[in-house]
């Protein structure tokens, strides 16, 4: 397929039916950030890039024979593989006897939440959360460095006059989601507070977050947003995010205990657990959300300077 | 007997063709596209190893004796947020190629990089003569 939006399209619907995949095996934690980042947020982003880059690909394919080799050669190597891997859904297989059954059955008294997968990621595997918390900050660095823009405020009327215009044609479009966009706001809240006791948590409650901001700044323009939202309040949050999740490491290493080891953080084991997971939980949310609107902005702004380029140079020629 | 093994076999279709989109073709963002694919693959890989027969939700109850595998769902879950931002800064990339090159397919941008290259070679070595 030629046309890139038909295949970003296509990427969508994938991401969605992988995330009802998702549901089905169980995960509902996975399905629920599936759904959100991969139907949601990464499409966006790809349209918007599309927008800039074109949406035809070249049709002529690079050595396509011996790529096809290539990965039918590996493609049979994996295969003979799979053959000395243990049948889907046995009970026995070893990744379920190692480490899982202490999850299973001691984290009810050990962290004292129902939500095996909050108190992994949150408690358990802190450290290995908090790698990831920073990956994507400074993922959002790096875009920040690659993409951003000075602000000249003086022309940036014209270009506002013109996305306005074309924001005023969605009028239906523009009251429903008004509307909806509070409630998309409230369910991210709740996502995230409610992230010990059913599925959820901060990268969930994060995306979805920075999902309603985005749908109000793609239907109300970037130059309304941007008086809601400050681009340096957003870099600072995101920083405060990975602050706070290191900080309450820091703490319960101060208090004497080890590395996001929350048992110390209060005098009861169970209620530093929950101080814990609520506090790391936040502060990942608060990373993710402001990093999700920082990446969208960024491009945005990066689209918004092209046309700006065009429109002069249109002024230019006449 | 054979059926058990079947989700790691569409796994690798997956896998492969998110290879294959990345090998042969030229234009950037198809590439990232791939690469998703790939990697999506292996979420579904994780996953699936992590259902357990019978199985439900790993979030405890009562009444419920046997759950699936939290670990997984755990490590996917976070590598599918670490994934999106890593796919935004490539994105990123592919906006500042397209923005000195004027193109996104690979071919173009190596033709464009072998004609400049020789120039500057020459007034280097002009200078120096």
């Amino acid at each position: 397929m030629n046309d890139l939006f038909a295949v970003v399209m296509l990427l969508g619907i994938y991401s969605l039916l992988s995330a009802s995949f998702f549901v089905a095996m169980d995960a509902v934690d996975v399905a629920f950030t599936e759904a959100a980042v991969g139907a949601g947020i990464s499409t966006l982003l790809m349209l918007v890039v599309i927008t800039m880059t074109g949406r035809k690909e070249n049709t002529k394919r690079h050595k396509p024979f011996l790529a096809l080799i290539v990965v039918i050669f590996t493609g049979g190597l994996l295969l003979y593989g799979t053959f000395d891997i243990p049948h889907f859904g046995s009970a026995d297989s070893p990744i379920h006897n190692h480490v899982t059954p202490r999850y299973i059955n001691d984290s009810i008294n050990e962290i004292g939440i129902p939500n095996i997968v909050t108190s992994v990621l949150a408690s358990y595997r802190a450290f290995d959360t908090f790698g990831e918390v920073v990956v994507i900050f400074t993922a959002g660095i790096g875009i920040m460095a690659l993409l951003s823009v000075a602000h000249h405020s003086e022309d940036n009327h014209k270009i506002a006059a013109v996305n306005d215009s074309m924001h005023e044609r969605y009028l239906v479009i523009r009251i429903v989601s008004k509307i909806l966009i509070p409630f998309i706001l409230l369910f991210a809240l709740y996502v995230q507070f409610h992230g010990d006791f059913g599925p959820g948590g901060g990268f969930q409650a994060g995306v979805i977050f920075a999902a309603g901001i985005i749908l109000y700044s793609m239907l109300f323009g970037l130059s309304i947003t941007r008086k809601v939202i400050s681009q340096p309040f957003i870099q600072i949050i995101s920083a405060v995010g990975v602050l706070l999740y290191g900080s309450v490491g820091l703490v319960s290493l101060l208090q004497g205990g080890n590395f996001f080891d929350y048992n110390v953080l209060l005098t009861d084991p169970v209620a530093g657990q929950h101080l814990g997971i609520l506090l790391i939980e936040l502060g990942v949310g608060c990373t993710v959300t402001s990093v999700m609107i920082m990446i969208f902005f960024n491009f945005a702004e990066r689209r918004e300077l092209q046309q700006h380029n065009n429109i002069h140079n249109k002024d230019l020629e006449s | 007997m054979i059926t058990g093994l079947f989700n790691n076999w569409i796994v690798i279709v997956l896998m492969m063709s998110g290879l294959y989109i990345v090998i042969a073709h030229g234009n950037l963002i198809k590439k990232l596209i791939g690469l998703s694919l790939f990697q999506t693959s292996v979420f579904i890989l994780y996953i699936s190893m992590a259902k357990v027969e019978g199985g439900t939700a790993p979030i405890l109850a009562e009444n419920i004796k046997e759950l699936s595998n939290p670990l997984p769902h755990v490590l996917i879950l976070t590598a599918i947020v670490v994934g999106i931002s890593t796919t935004a800064l490539g994105l990123a990339l592919v906006i500042r190629i397209k923005e000195a090159y004027g193109s996104i397919e690979e071919e173009d941008i190596q033709i464009l990089d072998n004609l400049p290259q020789s120039k500057t070679q020459k007034k280097i070595m002009d200078g120096e003569q």
